[in-house]
């Protein structure tokens, strides 16, 4: 058994290579694509990623024979073709849970997408997917309350949830911008939302905010009768000030609350779910900077293994992009991870990027929250692709009506409510969409309004991250 | 056309949730609702409540959950005796999904006074 120390520099595919190895329930499985430099084999990128990522070293040390690095190393157990790309390829890798903190999120990524993504023999890195195992999921917190207490909660069911993000979304003072969720409200939206940016800045203090906004929305469902809420956006400079806010929502009863969970780093976003479970409060979470992680196809991390990351470390809702609208992302690949999100079962599946079955278990899901550049007539397209447990919001699609907020979030809301109707009926909703719409508009002014306004709108470009499938 | 003729003024409505910004719908249409109701493998839930109590949580049940019912026509039926029994009351239809523990589907079908 025991070893004598061989000072030098090995090559990482004699400790690291093991293509025979079969990955056991409980190992933490990775997908990368790898793209190295020329002339290095691929065994030797693959081996070196896995080596980086968990115990090797680029030189021998005489201290990993203290230990028994055969039970804590990594292995790269198999490699793959990119389909269409001769440069890239793909390692996927097992590693033994011990090297994994219960619950750490923040410490998984550290590992996995750590040193390793600057290492020299490699042009490019990307971590597609991770197949989490059952027996880190069970030490994950998770969703502080999922999909069906917020439904209960909000009393709202057989749809998606309606939104839109408060806008201009810097420069109001609290008292105006209390006004516009009011208006926002009291024309049917279900939510609100403090836009990323707003934390508390000199125009408008997050007190300030907080107090208005409690009013606006106590208001609205005072008058329309139905359940409201507005996401107060507690990201702080420091976790103190972040609890602070927290505590303060509470205080004036209101349902939910907001993070940026990329931005605001994933020990704080854990920290936060936590303290919304044990508080009944709900949590919507933003995630501003993914695209500078996720957006080039050869290098950073897939949105979906950030996903997947959000649901484990806590989260109610969490954005997903629109498919339709101005921002980037195609329809198979967000459909194979709001299903991350959502389900407690998905099973591998190349044409949607799912490279693993993921089980979740009994971890509660996540909505899906569709935002970015939507308007009434994406409405159908959105429920289609989106289903009932999604939150679609509209914010330039809301406050860009005619006649104000309050009037196009009721466009908003007629036009979902037809489209639900719809589809409860039979009809297929994304190839009648017009005349669905042109149907609803009959008997609200609103909704005419809004598609007059919105028709020539378009966001047709190619999306720059495609699946690797030909 | 000056700014002030071109903008309509919003009223606020009250509104019961799902469905709640819609025209009543027309009986075919509530068949339709159910029918799908029933497709989903949901069970029919018939729920009323005067209508001072429309947001509180629970309304009473109509009998009980209707488990496994099937045929649309017992469904439209019960509403209906559900509605002269309490012809101020609003009556909404649940489709309630037991592998979720949550409501598929909710809407109100007569609004009380």
């Amino acid at each position: 058994m025991s070893k004598k120390y061989d000072a030098g520099v090995k090559e990482y595919r004699d400790t690291y290579w093991t293509p025979d190895y079969v990955p056991l329930d409980t190992d933490l499985l990775a997908c990368f694509k790898c793209t190295g430099q020329e002339g290095v084999p691929r065994e030797e990128v693959a081996a070196a990623v896995a080596a980086e990522s968990s115990t090797g070293t680029w030189s021998t040390v005489w201290s990993e024979l203290l230990t028994d690095l055969e039970f804590y190393k990594g292995r790269c157990y198999r490699i793959e073709d990119v389909p269409g790309d001769k440069e890239s390829f793909y390692a996927f890798i097992a590693y033994p849970l011990d090297l994994f903190e219960e619950g750490s999120i923040t410490n998984v990524l550290t590992s996995l997408v750590g040193n390793v993504f600057g290492f020299k023999a490699l042009r490019h890195l990307r971590l597609e997917d991770i197949r989490f195992p059952m027996a880190f999921i069970k030490t994950c917190g998770g969703p502080p309350n999922g999909i069906v207490v917020e439904r209960d909660r909000l009393n709202k069911y057989g749809r998606p949830l309606l939104g839109c993000t408060i806008k201009p979304k810097l420069g109001l003072s609290g008292k105006n911008y209390g006004r516009v969720v009011y208006e926002c409200l009291r024309g049917g939206l279900d939510l609100t939302k403090d836009d990323e940016n707003i934390n508390s800045q000199p125009f408008q203090r997050w007190r300030e905010r907080f107090e208005f906004v409690a009013e606006a929305v106590k208001l609205a469902q005072q008058e329309t009768g139905e359940v409201k809420g507005h996401y107060l956006n507690c990201t702080a400079t420091t976790p103190e000030e972040m609890y602070e806010r927290a505590e303060f929502a509470k205080e004036l009863d209101m349902p939910i609350i907001m993070h940026d969970y990329i931005t605001g780093g994933f020990t704080a976003n854990t920290g936060l779910a936590n303290w919304c479970r044990k508080n009944g409060m709900l949590l919507h979470i933003h995630r501003a900077m993914h695209a500078v992680i996720d957006r080039h196809p050869k290098h950073g991390i897939h949105f979906r293994v950030l996903a997947k990351c959000l649901r484990l470390s806590g989260g109610d809702q969490l954005h997903t992009g629109t498919v339709v609208g101005k921002l980037e992302g195609d329809r198979q690949t967000t459909l194979g991870y709001i299903d991350n999100l959502r389900e407690s079962f998905v099973p591998e599946d190349r044409t949607r990027g799912n490279f693993f079955d993921q089980d979740w278990g009994s971890m509660p899901g996540v909505f899906a929250v569709a935002s970015g550049g939507i308007h009434v007539w994406h409405m159908p397209a959105l429920l289609a692709i989106f289903g009932d447990d999604s939150c679609l919001q509209f914010g330039g699609g809301t406050h860009g009506h005619p006649w104000g907020s309050a009037a196009g979030a009721a466009a908003n809301r007629v036009a979902l409510e037809a489209c639900v109707k719809a589809r409860n009926a039979g009809r297929e909703i994304e190839k009648e969409s017009r005349d669905i719409l042109m149907e609803a508009a009959k008997h609200s002014p609103e909704l005419a309004i809004a598609l007059e306004t919105w028709k020539e709108i378009k966001f047709e470009f190619d999306t720059v991250d495609k699946l690797d499938v030909q | 056309m000056p700014f002030q003729s071109t903008v309509g003024d919003y009223q606020t409505v009250a509104t019961l949730e799902t469905f709640g910004f819609l025209p009543p719908m027309s009986q075919d249409e509530i068949y339709d609702q159910i029918a799908y109701i029933i497709a989903q493998g949901w069970s029919p839930v018939i729920e009323h409540v005067h209508p001072s109590g429309s947001m509180q949580t629970y309304w009473s049940y109509w009998k009980l959950p209707f488990f496994g019912e099937k045929d649309l026509n017992v469904v439209v039926s019960e509403l209906e005796a559900c509605h002269r029994a309490y012809p101020d009351h609003h009556v909404r239809m649940v489709g309630y999904d037991a592998y979720t523990q949550s409501q598929g589907t909710c809407f109100v079908v007569f609004e009380g006074r």
